[in-house]
Formats: structure tokens, C-alpha cells, sequence
């Protein structure tokens, strides 16, 4: 059990309980959607873009604990931040997920280190990286839906 | 010619008689199932995913390695012994198939890949001549996906309507709905035998009743019926029955289509290739007969064999025995898996054999599936290639324990261990 206590954290159970900026955003000029047809995970992410500024973000959708978890997060994380912070944000996330390293990343990710249990268990590092995905396809203007599967 | 005394035949490996006077030894039978004995994750193996694929019994494992250990060859061709040896079994294999779905001719046994294949081939066939503008393919709200998309092909392809015959909360087809929806128009009746993803048994007697009474013909995928349950074709009267040999304790590659001789002759053939052709030349072929007419190409042999290995080992248990036995695990677990707090059945037919699909209330069965993986016990988690039901139940995804002749009451309470400790992490 000790493995599943790495992935199942308290701040990622407690995050897919009560996931925060689980919202429609009514001033969102960007938006993308994610769906993972075996897992059935499918989340939107909403933006609202001020320049390279991302001034809010929200998520609405339903999913796997990791999943959701990992969108309530992005979206607590990202709020302020700049395009090229996100994106740095992202390539950090996806290698403590794939790896469980961090390297020199690790103060920036913050309160994300906590997914690093993610690396232990391959098959939901697509859960865990959903919600990114569909940041960045929103952030790009793309219109079709992202899926990680 | 005897060969026996060249290659050991398949009978000397056959199996042990585990039915003492009526009883079912699950222990025993269990022992015949060499991967049941190992670990996963520090923890004794609890395989509840037999509907996505059965375990495989020594008796098949045997008889792949002695048929490539000492009768590989090509069939169907060579004047030399492995041939005709190979060609001997691989035919054998086919009447094994033939008496133990009471086919009335072994011509009527098409191997195939699989059900899949199986479904195709008859959509593509039967299909792609009957089919026409404005016709209509009827089929039922709990399909496989493999029961669903080579109908839609055919439909588009034809300017055809893909009919569905819903079902009721339970999970149950609604009789006089799917009778209504038999017309002028049907061409064709397609639909499961066992629910893959609800566990419902489907009354297909009735419903080819009902079909025949118009004229209309039936196809039936059985992949979730064959391992659990005595399959007669001739007592159910369909006209098409598939059915996969992984999911029935066979080697993965191989399955039968099987089709009542007048609907086969009248099809054209599927494929084109070697096998299926009695003559060549460039300005005309002549097709062989049944079965090889859709047989196109070298086939699996080694395959067929192990799926007649496969056959043999379930007619020594006997399938009235199996579904007996089967019968009371499912009842067993249906009780003990409900009676968990917060646990919702997705799937509560009368009538249901092999699967147990199930929800938690605030835990998606993904995690569901991982957190059971830990204690050795593999489930599915999904929409189990059943989109369509999971839209029914307005639901994403289920988990699923599916059963076999080898699982046992004890199993089912790992399980009920495994949910309980699933919910002590989200608690």
C-alpha cells in the first residue's frame, strides 16, 4: 500500500473531492476541450488571456481522482502566470509525472510535487496530463479535442 | 494412415476429470490453469477480467507447443505426412467446434480471427448483398462496439438505418419494443448472446422466433455465451452465431463464424486469396467449396487445434457442470459486492451470467481499478468497447468483474476486501 499512498496523497484526494475553479468561465476568450474515451475522462479548461497573461482559468468536466485533481491544481497554479511560464510549467509537470524527477524545476513547481507518486504507475500518467493538454491546446487556439490516450 | 505413433495425439494430454458425481472441484481445476499460481504486486493473482480474456489451461498450452514441436506444416496442400497430419487435426478441431455448438454440418464451422471478424465477414457478405437504400440493419442498445461498427459501415456504405432496440434500467432488451422495430425494411437482426458490459442473457430463441416470423435473419455474438453456458445453434435456430476462442479458455487469434449451410453457399466470399479457390485462371475463378470458400490465405492451425484442446477440456468438465458452478459464484457475488455501502450494480438482469459491473459513489472506477491492482485482483475499468450502454446509464465508465469456470467464493471476497480498502483511501 505504501505505492498507492504515493499517488493517492491527501492534497490530491482532497483536490478531486472539492476541485477548485471548477467553474464555467463567462469571461473566457479561450477554451479546449480533453476527453480520454477509454477512461472516459473529459474535461474543458477555460481561459481568459490578457496578452501573454493569463488573468483566469477554470475547469468543469469529470474524471479519474488524478485527473481532476491535476486540472484543479493546473488551474490554482497557472492564475497570473504568463504563457512561457506555463509552458515551462507543463514540460516541468510532464517529467516529474513520467520520471518522478524534478531536477532543478522543483521550487517552481510548488505544491505540484506532489504528483511525482504519478511515475510509479504508467498508465495514469495520461490521467495526470490531460488537463495540460488541454491548457495547451486552448493557449494554441486549437479546436479539436485533445485526448492523451 | 495412423500418426499416433509419430506425434503424440492431443487425447493422451487430455484433461482430468474434475466432476465426481455430479460436483464441481473448482481447486482442482484450478490447477489446470498454470498462470493462476503466481503473484502480482506481492499478492496471490485474483484475475476477475475473463471477459476481456479467459486463462488458458495446460491442455492448450500443450497443444500449441506439440503442434509446433511436431506438427508445424501447411495445410490443405502437401501430399507429404505433416501435412496431411496438420490438415487431419486442423479439420478434427473443426467437428470438436461443430458437436459442441450441435452444428448440423462441419461445413457450417468458418474459423476466423475472432468474433470481430466473425460480425465483419457476415456484414460484408450477407450484408453488402442484402443490404439496400433505405433498409435497415436492427441491433440492440447493449452492443460491443464490434456489433455495432461493421453495421454502421454497411449502412453508410448502402444509404441503409442502423436501428437500436433499447433496454430497460435493468439492463434488459424491451421484447415488444424490439418486436415493433421488425419490419418491411429489416434485413438483417444482429445481437449478443451475454452483454459484455451488463452480463444480461439475452432470450434468443424467442427473439429469432420472432425475426423468422418475418423472414428476417439472425446473427448472434456469442463471445460472452460460449464459456459460460451449453451453446446449441440448431436448438436457438440463428442463422449466424460467432464466438471468439480466447475469451473460452483458447489461444488468442482464432474464432468461428458459424452460418446455416443455405445462408453460407448463397454469400459471396469475404476474402480473396489461396484456400478459397477450387480453380484460377485469369479470365475466371471458381470458388471451393464451404467452408474454405471464406478461408482465404494459410490459417491458424495451430490455433484451431488449441481451440479444440480448448473444447475438450471444457466437454471433460462438462457445461452444465461450469454453468451451475458459474451460477452461484455470480449469485454469491452479486450479493456480497451490492451489499457494500455506496457500491451500485450497473447490469441487474433476471437473467445474467459472468459479469458484475459496478460503480462507487464518489470514486471513478479508474481509481477503483488501480487501487484493486494493487491487491493482485485485475478488473476492467472502462466503457468496456460498450460506449453506447455507458450512455445509457449516464455514466463514463464501470468497473467490471467478469468470472470464469476457475474463480471462487473466496475470490469474490478479495474483492469485497479490495472495495472496502479502495473506499478506506478516498474515505
Amino acid at each position: 500500500m505504501a505505492d498507492l499512498r504515493e499517488l493517492y496523497q491527501e492534497v490530491i484526494l482532497e483536490h478531486s473531492k472539492a476541485p477548485r475553479n471548477y467553474r464555467e468561465l463567462a469571461a473566457a476568450n479561450h477554451s479546449a476541450e480533453g476527453y480520454n474515451p477509454l477512461c472516459g475522462d473529459h474535461f474543458t479548461v477555460y481561459l481568459n488571456l490578457e496578452g501573454d497573461s493569463i488573468r483566469d482559468i477554470s475547469f468543469q468536466g469529470s474524471g479519474c481522482a488524478i485527473s481532476k485533481a491535476s486540472a484543479s491544481m493546473m488551474t490554482q497554479t497557472l492564475k497570473g502566470k504568463s504563457r512561457a511560464d506555463a509552458e515551462k510549467l507543463f514540460e516541468a509537470f510532464r517529467k516529474l509525472v513520467t520520471t518522478g524527477q524534478a531536477n532543478g524545476d522543483q521550487p517552481q513547481l510548488g505544491k505540484l510535487a506532489v504528483f511525482s507518486g504519478v511515475s510509479e504507475f504508467p498508465v495514469r500518467v495520461k490521467c495526470a496530463t490531460l488537463a495540460w493538454h488541454t491548457l495547451q491546446a486552448a493557449l494554441e487556439g486549437k479546436q479539436d479535442t485533445v485526448s492523451t490516450e | 494412415m495412423t500418426t499416433a505413433a509419430k506425434i503424440p495425439s492431443r487425447e493422451s494430454a487430455a484433461p482430468h476429470l474434475h466432476v465426481v458425481g455430479g460436483a464441481f472441484t473448482v481447486e482442482k481445476v484450478r490447477r489446470d490453469f498454470p498462470i493462476l499460481s503466481r503473484e502480482v504486486h506481492g499478492k496471490k493473482l485474483v484475475y476477475l477480467d475473463n471477459a476481456a480474456t479467459s486463462q488458458k489451461p495446460r491442455a492448450v498450452i500443450d497443444a500449441i507447443s506439440r503442434y509446433y514441436e511436431q506438427g508445424n506444416a501447411n495445410v490443405h496442400r502437401g501430399v507429404h505426412f505433416l501435412s496431411e497430419h496438420a490438415t487431419g487435426e486442423h479439420e478434427r478441431a473443426r467437428r470438436t467446434v461443430q458437436h459442441f455448438i450441435n452444428a448440423a454440418d462441419a461445413s457450417e464451422i468458418i474459423f476466423v480471427r475472432g468474433t470481430t471478424e466473425a460480425i465483419n465477414l457476415v456484414a460484408q457478405t450477407y450484408g453488402r448483398t442484402h443490404v439496400r437504400a433505405g433498409d435497415e440493419v436492427l441491433i440492440t442498445a447493449m452492443e460491443h462496439h464490434s456489433n455495432i461498427v461493421p453495421w454502421q459501415i454497411l449502412c453508410e456504405e448502402k444509404g441503409a438505418n442502423l436501428r437500436v432496440a433499447p433496454i430497460n434500467d435493468n439492463g434488459e432488451l424491451l421484447l415488444e419494443e424490439f418486436e415493433k422495430l421488425l419490419g418491411p425494411r429489416t434485413k438483417i437482426v444482429a445481437l449478443p448472446h451475454v452483454s459484455n458490459a451488463l452480463g444480461t442473457v439475452n432470450p434468443v430463441g424467442r427473439i429469432v422466433e420472432m425475426a423468422h416470423r418475418r423472414n428476417i435473419p439472425v446473427l448472434v455474438d456469442g463471445a460472452q455465451a460460449v464459456p459460460h453456458m451449453k451453446v446449441d445453434v440448431h436448438a436457438l435456430d440463428c442463422d449466424f452465431y460467432a464466438f471468439s476462442s480466447h475469451k473460452m479458455f483458447g489461444p488468442i487469434g482464432i474464432g468461428v463464424l458459424y452460418g446455416k449451410s443455405a445462408m453460407l453457399e448463397e454469400m459471396p466470399p469475404y476474402q480473396g486469396g489461396g484456400d478459397m479457390i477450387s480453380s484460377v485462371t485469369f479470365e475466371k475463378t471458381t470458388y471451393n467449396k464451404l467452408p474454405f470458400k471464406f478461408e482465404a490465405g494459410t490459417p491458424n492451425v495451430a490455433g484451431a487445434i488449441a481451440l479444440g484442446a480448448a473444447i475438450e477440456y471444457l466437454n471433460g468438465l462438462g457445461m452444465d457442470n461450469i454453468a451451475a458452478y458459474e451460477h452461484e459464484l455470480l449469485a454469491y457475488a452479486t450479493e456480497k459486492i451490492s451489499a457494500i455501502p455506496a457500491v451500485r450494480l450497473i447490469g441487474t438482469a433476471r437473467d445474467r451470467a459472468g459479469v458484475l459491473s459496478f460503480v462507487i459513489e464518489g470514486i471513478h472506477p479508474h481509481d477503483v481499478g488501480t487501487i484493486l491492482d494493487q491487491e493482485g485482483i485485475a478488473i476492467r475499468t472502462g466503457h468496456h468497447c460498450a460506449q453506447p450502454v455507458m450512455q445509457r446509464f449516464g455514466i463514463p465508465a464501470t468497473a467490471r468483474a467478469s468470472f470464469a469456470l476457475y474463480n471462487t467464493k473466496a475470490e469474490v471476497d478479495t474483492l469485497a476486501e479490495g472495495i472496502r480498502k479502495v473506499q478506506e483511501v478516498f474515505a
